[in-house]
């Protein structure tokens, strides 16, 4: 079920109050975060931000498109290389 | 010979029904789309007078959908692709994206299965 309208959107409070510094300030600084729950606002735009994926921070540069999407959508926690085969071929 | 939003109607089917084939207009939506014309859902394909085919017809134009509609959504999937979520992977790997299992079934979006050889049997 969708969040209720009545209320805004979640965004981590200390991360909100981070990203509004950042963008006053026009720092390019990469914000860490472990909140990956929190709702990209169009405060976040232009902003990279390091999202932890449960091993390390990945960076999201965002963009105009992105808000309204949740931080984790963009730091995928599980790493599929594809199913054996030849591994001479698959080196990556 | 009934042609709405470049698609030929079936000619002996009722309205309702008949509308339906044209894509992106479903039951429910064929329904709302005769009573706000007041024409009667029985009434076969075939049966309709130029009035009410006109009728109908500018009630679809208000509404998207054929290339419109398809095209609409492959942009939303485009978008979804570009921005790198979660949701754009999934449909660049062609796996499900609701989070339903897939380790088997989900044949739909997998498509045929894909056997892969057999393992060796363990020789003593």
């Amino acid at each position: 079920m969708s969040r209720s309208l009545k209320k805004p959107p979640f965004v981590h409070y200390k991360l909100s109050l981070r990203v509004l510094a950042a963008q006053e300030t026009g720092s390019k600084s990469v914000l860490k975060t472990w909140s990956r729950s929190s709702t990209i606002t169009p405060d976040f735009v232009g902003l990279t931000i390091a999202v932890h994926n449960g091993n390390k921070f990945i960076p999201v540069y965002v963009t105009e498109n992105m808000v309204g999407h949740k931080l984790g959508e963009f730091a995928p926690t599980r790493n599929f290389r594809g199913h054996g085969g030849n591994k001479k071929d698959k080196r990556r | 010979m009934a042609r709405i939003a470049g698609i030929d109607l079936p000619k002996n089917k009722r309205g309702v029904i008949g509308l339906t084939y044209i894509y992106g207009i479903g039951k429910s939506t064929a329904q709302k789309i005769l009573l706000e014309n007041s024409i009667d859902e029985n009434i076969k394909v075939q049966d309709w007078d130029d009035d009410q085919i006109g009728l109908i017809r500018n009630t679809i134009n208000a509404i998207k959908v054929e290339g419109a509609l398809r095209s609409e959504i492959q942009l939303n999937i485009k978008r979804l692709m570009d921005i790198g979520c979660y949701r754009g992977v999934r449909h660049r790997a062609g796996l499900p994206l609701r989070g339903q299992r897939t380790k088997n079934n989900s044949r739909t979006r997998k498509g045929k299965r894909k056997t892969v050889a057999n393992k060796k049997k363990a020789t003593k």
